[in-house]
């Protein structure tokens, strides 16, 4: 396992945060994550390793929340919320919108590499609805036209 | 976010403040961390009597007394008590704490220390949404910024009493947010509801031990029992109904967004703060308490007897606005979040959506929630789709019928509420649907947008 000095220093700084080593499984794949963009099985090993338990106790969390992943994805994360509020609102129409910018579909990776779009559950964001998540930034009171200045900007940093 | 006139602000007092941050120095420029200060010099159990007295309810769904949640804690067991904190601000319609914990994290702090001293306990957690990773990092400031002035960690004040707390991070599921759920969670497993009993988390909690589970806005709320007193608190609000509430308003309404009330009616809140619906719209139905809870539909009369032996008779905006007056009208309050539908919405297709969230959600540990949310995922979706076989609407009543009340844990109900009450409250909607939406030339554009699932 190659993982960043930064990683390493936050996943030895998670484990004596808990009682039980176990419970910091999920603070370690979060780390792992950001660091490799997704979890390996070397990294799901290497975890269990790390926390003298079974690796399928690492991957049955691994498999059972939507954030952790297995494949690599784009460059950029985009999550746009799909639930009830943001529907109402014209969520549907900004998730096509970021699709046809990069002339993709739900949960690939974009021709260019740039993204990957997902639809997410209630972001907690309903009073300021259509929202959407890029990467760690939400963007709220979505409309079309804001749609596609977002793509337009992670067009040209994907680019620089 | 513009502060209402009507609104009663105490939890959410200082959060929009013009200048007002995150950090320390702004909150104990307005008197933070005093009552921290007071709660040391206290008998625990002087706080939890307090808070018992002050009729504080839960705020993150099932609204069930605080105090008395505190009373069932297990003190004998000669383990650790764990007290942590709900953050996974997960049912559809709310962002109540996402307000508190981004804008006034430190608040949430001392109403922590302040039950965790009450509670004798030495560590607590904060369970926090993957989905709010600006909310984690700025609670994780926030403790290091307690820490250095003494109000976390060893020692709190000089007292002798010492509570850490470390912030926990969830990784995008919903079912993190019930409360059994959260504890295995946090213990690095799957979220797979425990059965209660025995898993009362008073008793058998985290790692087995007595532990607390409470709502952000529940915890931040100690700050003010403290501050005002029982008495002082019991003030707002209608009896059995004590204190503030953050409701969080989104849908067809002029001014969607959150507003802490304190006695008001739900035609006050819609109307008045929020602005009604929409030019040339009107109300059709309101979501009340979350996602989860059974419609109101909008010209129904909700009937009954008061508690005195009175009775009343309401429309949609004479409903008081607090837990028992939702009650009263054959839904609960939930956790705040009142989504509003107005007279563009298709029930079918907003329930159509619904259950596509749910069926994702479901951890999938029950054979009725788990199948059966899928059936009604699928059954809604094909109506959406125009494909509605006439026997849909009584299949989808059998389904959630064999779902509520089976299950391990209160996601069946969630599941089921809203297929019951909407089909109840809508029924003609759902078979003239069925009926219309087979014709192959219908525009299915709208609906298809509003199922938004795929
Ligand atoms: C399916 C489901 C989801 C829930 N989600 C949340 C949530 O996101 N936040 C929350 O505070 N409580 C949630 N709850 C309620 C918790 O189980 C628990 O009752 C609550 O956190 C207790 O805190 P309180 O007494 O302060 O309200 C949920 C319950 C269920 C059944
Ligand atoms: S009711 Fe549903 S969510 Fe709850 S434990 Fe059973 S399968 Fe899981
Ligand atoms: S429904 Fe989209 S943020 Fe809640």
């Amino acid at each position: 396992m190659d993982l960043k000095p930064e990683t390493l220093a936050e996943i030895e700084a998670a484990i004596p945060k808990y009682p039980e080593a176990q419970s910091a499984v999920m603070p370690l794949l979060h780390a792992i994550q950001k660091d490799q963009g997704f979890i390996s099985n070397e990294a799901a090993e290497w975890v269990a390793e790390k926390l003298g338990i079974a690796p399928i106790n690492v991957l049955s969390v691994v498999t059972f929340y939507p954030f952790f992943r297995q494949h690599k994805i784009g460059k950029r994360h985009i999550r746009v919320c799909r639930t009830l509020s943001c529907a109402m609102a014209g969520g549907s129409k900004v998730c096509d919108k970021m699709l046809a910018e990069f002339e993709t579909e739900l949960n690939q990776v974009s021709p260019g590499g740039e993204v990957t779009v997902e639809f997410a559950e209630c972001l907690a964001s309903c009073g300021s609805a259509p929202v959407m998540l890029v990467d760690e930034d939400l963007h709220e009171n979505l409309t079309v036209e804001k749609a596609k200045e977002i793509c337009d900007k992670i067009k040209a940093e994907a680019k620089s | 976010m513009a502060i209402h006139p009507k609104e009663q602000r105490l939890v959410l007092k200082y959060a929009d403040e013009p200048g007002y941050t995150p950090h320390i120095d702004s909150y104990l420029a307005h008197g933070g961390y005093d009552m921290l200060k007071k709660a040391v010099t206290m008998e625990p159990q002087a706080i939890i009597d307090e808070v018992k007295a002050s009729t504080l309810r839960g705020r993150g769904g099932a609204g069930f007394p605080c105090g008395l949640k505190w009373s069932f804690v297990d003190r004998k067991s000669g383990k650790p008590i764990y007290l942590i904190c709900n953050c996974d601000e997960s049912e559809p319609g709310t962002f109540k704490d996402r307000q508190i914990v981004h804008k006034d994290p430190h608040q949430l702090i001392e109403g922590m220390m302040i039950s965790c001293f009450a509670n004798n306990v030495a560590k607590a957690f904060i369970y926090i949404r993957e989905e709010m990773p600006y909310g984690a990092k700025i609670l994780d400031q926030a403790i290091l910024e307690a820490k250095e002035k003494g109000f976390v960690g060893d020692n709190v004040l000089g007292s002798g009493y010492s509570c850490d707390i470390v912030v926990h991070r969830g990784a995008a599921a919903y079912i993190c947010g019930e409360e059994t759920g959260l504890i295995e969670s946090l213990e690095g497993k799957r979220a797979n509801p425990r059965i209660k009993p025995p898993y009362f988390p008073a008793v058998l909690g985290l790692y087995n031990c007595p532990t607390i589970v409470n709502n952000v806005e529940t915890l931040c709320n100690a700050v003010h029992i403290l501050d005002l007193g029982a008495e002082g608190f019991k003030k707002i609000g209608r009896p059995n109904n004590a204190g503030t509430r953050i409701w969080c308003v989104s849908g067809g309404v002029q001014r969607p967004g959150y507003y802490e009330v304190g006695e008001m009616t739900l035609g006050e809140l819609v109307y008045d703060v929020c602005g009604g619906p929409l030019p040339g719209r009107s109300i059709k139905a309101i979501i009340p308490g979350g996602s989860s809870m059974k419609i109101l539909k909008n010209g129904e009369r909700y009937k009954g007897k008061n508690p005195d032996g009175s009775e009343y008779d309401w429309g949609l905006e004479d409903i008081p606005l607090d837990y028992d007056g939702i009650a009263a009208a054959g839904s609960m309050s939930g956790s705040g979040g009142m989504m509003v539908l107005d007279d563009t919405v298709s029930i079918p297709a907003a329930l159509a959506n619904l259950m596509a969230f749910y069926s994702h959600e479901s951890c999938g540990q029950c054979t009725p929630c788990r199948e059966g949310s899928l059936w009604l995922k699928k059954i809604t979706s094909r109506m959406v789709h125009g494909q509605a076989r006439p026997e849909d609407v009584d299949l989808m009543l059998d389904v959630a019928g064999q779902i509520a009340g089976r299950t391990i844990c209160a996601f069946g109900f969630a599941v089921a509420w809203p297929v019951q009450s909407y089909i109840a409250k809508f029924e003609d909607e759902f078979r003239e649907y069925a009926a219309h939406l087979s014709d192959p030339n219908a525009d299915r554009q709208a609906i298809k947008e509003l199922a938004c699932n795929g």
